[in-house]
């Protein structure tokens, strides 16, 4: 139960870049993602802005090198394209020489595309090729396309705990390397903008009309994103060899019980899969050179997460800063995007400015970190992402030595 | 990994919820989709709450509840639930506000009870759990995802009892969109105590919550020892399949012939029932063969109701009539094994022992 997770391959696709190239790019430039509504119909176009990926899903169908018969529900497109990415970049030749599986995540599967054909699916007298997206609605659909294009058959799962999702595939698919049922897991996380959760986020009065403010005390809300992250993790014994990205070295999973959407005002639950996270890596809170939080901007997660993380640290915290503004929240996707993040962190020593923050939140010690810095080496990252459902984990990336 | 199921609870389509009866009366649905028998929630939920919630939450939270009950666990070290499609009446009921109202006058409590996660949060929330909290969504292998993830936990040392559930439902609405693409069958009242003999396409669609408390000690309770699960991924070929049963089966030092008892999941529709065929005519033929989805339905997590089955043939060492395909070859029941398909494209094994 000892061995080591080693990251042998990264992929992300989210409004800030279609691959890592481009995402580091638009974070050198401060140049966030987020804007106006373009790809779907909603009446809230032109009112929240969104982190929207800017291509069309015959777009990222042609990206994804298949043919237009092959489209599928935009989830599944970005998941494809970001796995796609992380097994080339992990150089798989042949992913079944190995014990090869996935695990993905995602919170809406397939509704961006229920939500437009819903009631053609219950009219009777229509009829149509579309007919095939009724299974597409299902969560797993989008992991088992993804597994089908990349050839993976060993195993497959998909975990929906909301915003948290993805940080419990990675932390799943490292477990199963653990216990010896894989050798190498492709760990991750799709979701695509649908109007089910822009206007759930309505009804729910947490959706920012300008840009996010995350750690801001006149911070007004999130903003809702899209797109996918993947990394492959593998044995030890796998990874001999090979080039190494970073470590997963911590991992904690834990639920704050408190309220269904809300998060406790302490923090209980985040402190606890931080706690748990720092227990599994073996590290000490002053090890930590950098968290990337889950900082959505909603007053009451950053009040909650700053919270916990000014207890875990006694006041004493490192970089910190919240991608979110750069991505929107990209829910069942962003701890995987964020994996990625943290990840480039570790390789590139660079640490993500908090865009939009302006005024300290005097109920916390820290300021985060507004300005890209790239002068201090990174060694271990702290990866935070709560959710729905009291849903709370945490992440430790380490630099491999 | 191994776990002995020392609590059980389910809401189905059957008279399941006294956890001392075993199918002593069969109720025999005769329609194309058999709904749950509800229990009184009187004593199970707060009123107040329970207004809020609909049917699924309701049938997840009284079994899980049964279940902590039967185990005397007031506190699971961990819980993980798999469910397919999650909360449909909630899904369903705030996708139709969106499309009818324009996206206006919306209100955010069927958002919030629409995610996938919210039973095993609704669990952890009434129970004030803070441990580990899972949710798997993975078509026909959601409730499997979350048995391995349950047996790994155990193994991992930390956690002593872990609450496993498998939860989905079905509305009038799902039934005709799943309808459209050949999941049902088309003739009109379906006997469902024929469906083993039907030799027509489409099933007859089922829901049901059930959950089971793992733990890593033997008790005076406990219902059988799971001894371990696997997922076979579009199987290519009937060799493929057996390999990874025998698999399973030597990993524990048994062979086919040790198995006195196999849970089919023949769900009645002829284009899904060659590999149960199979297996019954070849590495099972000795064993004596059951099913249960005429009782259950098809749907995604059955596997959890079959589970139950297995885990109560066990304990009690019998085996319903209602159940039973061909004669009852079994003199004792020791080693059960569940066979399970959703679609053809995910297969399931589960095996059980006495404790």
């Amino acid at each position: 139960m000892s061995s080591k997770i080693y990251i042998t391959g990264i992929g992300v696709i989210s409004a800030i870049g279609n691959d890592v190239a481009e995402t580091l790019a638009s974070f050198e430039q401060l140049s966030s993602g987020i804007g106006e509504l373009k790809h779907i119909r909603s009446r809230h176009k032109g009112v929240v802005p969104v982190g929207e990926i800017k291509a069309t899903n015959a777009e990222l169908t042609a990206m994804a090198g298949l043919g237009p018969d092959k489209e599928s529900t935009r989830t599944a497109l970005l998941g494809l394209i970001a796995a796609q990415q992380a097994v080339k970049s992990a150089g798989i030749k042949n992913i079944k020489e190995l014990r090869t599986g996935i695990v993905s995540a995602t919170s809406v599967g397939g509704m961006g595309i229920t939500e437009n054909l819903w009631m053609d699916y219950l009219d009777p007298e229509k009829s149509g090729p579309w007919l095939k997206y009724i299974e597409a609605h299902e969560c797993g659909d989008s992991t088992e396309f993804i597994a089908d294009a990349l050839g993976i058959k060993e195993y497959l799962t998909t975990i929906s705990t909301a915003c948290s999702s993805s940080a419990n595939a990675i932390m799943f698919g490292a477990r199963l390397i653990k216990h010896g049922i894989l050798d190498r897991v492709i760990v991750g996380g799709t979701d695509s903008m649908s109007r089910f959760t822009i206007n759930g986020f309505m009804t729910l009065m947490i959706l920012d009309k300008e840009e996010c403010k995350p750690f801001d005390s006149q911070r007004q809300g999130l903003n809702l994103g899209e797109g996918a992250g993947f990394i492959v993790i593998e044995s030890e014994k796998a990874a001999k060899g090979k080039e190494i990205y970073a470590e997963l070295s911590g991992y904690g999973n834990s639920n704050d019980a408190y309220h269904q959407t809300a998060s406790s005002p302490d923090g209980a639950g985040a402190f606890l899969a931080m706690e748990k996270a720092l227990k599994v890596s073996g590290l000490k809170p002053s090890d930590i050179d950098y968290i990337n939080a889950h900082g959505t901007g909603t007053a009451i997660n950053d009040l909650s997460e700053g919270t916990a993380i000014d207890r875990i640290f006694s006041n004493k915290v490192p970089d910190i800063s919240s991608t979110k503004a750069f991505t929107g929240h990209t829910l069942g996707a962003c701890a995987a995007i964020e994996a990625v993040f943290s990840i480039l962190a570790i390789k590139h020593n660079i640490i993500f400015p908090n865009l939009n923050y302006k005024n300290p939140m005097h109920e916390l010690s820290f300021k985060p970190t507004i300005s890209l810095k790239i002068d201090k080496k990174i060694n271990h990252v702290l990866s935070n992402s709560f959710g729905f459902g009291g849903n709370t984990s945490a992440l430790i990336f380490s630099r491999h030595k | 990994m191994e776990a002995y199921i020392k609590g059980l609870g389910i809401v189905s389509p059957q008279k399941t919820f006294d956890t001392n009866d075993f199918l002593s009366e069969v109720v025999e649905h005769n329609s194309k989709s058999l709904n749950c028998i509800e229990p009184s929630y009187k004593e199970l939920l707060n009123p107040t709450l329970a207004r809020r919630m609909s049917r699924i939450i309701k049938m997840s939270i009284a079994a899980s509840t049964v279940c902590l009950r039967d185990a005397k666990i007031e506190i699971p070290d961990a819980i993980m639930t798999g469910t397919a499609l999650g909360c449909l009446e909630d899904t369903e009921k705030f996708l139709l506000a969106i499309i009818e109202n324009e996206e206006q006058f919306l209100t955010p409590t069927s958002f919030i009870q629409s995610t996938h996660n919210t039973v095993s949060a609704q669990i952890a929330l009434q129970l004030k759990c803070m441990n580990y909290n899972f949710t798997y969504v993975h078509k026909g292998f959601s409730f499997e995802s979350a048995v391995l993830d349950g047996l790994m936990t155990i193994a991992e040392g930390e956690a002593k009892n872990v609450l496993v559930g498998g939860h989905d439902e079905m509305t009038e609405k799902f039934y005709r969109v799943c309808d459209r693409i050949g999941y049902w069958k088309k003739e009109d009242d379906v006997p469902t105590m024929e469906l083993f003999e039907s030799k027509t396409s489409g099933s007859i669609a089922g829901e049901g919550a059930a959950f089971f408390m793992l733990s890593h000690e033997k008790t005076e309770n406990c219902y059988a020892k799971l001894r371990g699960i696997k997922t076979i991924y579009k199987p290519e070929s009937n060799i493929e399949i057996e390999a990874k049963i025998s698999e399973l089966l030597s990993s524990k030092g048994l062979t086919a012939n040790d198995i006195d008892v196999v849970v089919y999941g023949i769900n009645g529709d002829c284009r899904y029932d060659k590999t149960y065929n199979h297996l019954k005519d070849s590495l099972f033929k000795k064993s004596t063969s059951t099913y249960f989805k005429h009782l259950c339905g098809e749907y995604q997590t059955s596997g959890s109701f079959a589970m139950w089955m297995a885990a109560k043939m066990i304990k009690t060492q019998t085996i319903p009539s209602a159940v039973l395909i061909g004669k009852n070859k079994s003199k004792q029941i020791k080693n059960v094994l569940i066979y399970n398909t959703f679609l053809d494209t995910d297969h399931s094994v589960f095996l059980l022992s006495q404790c």
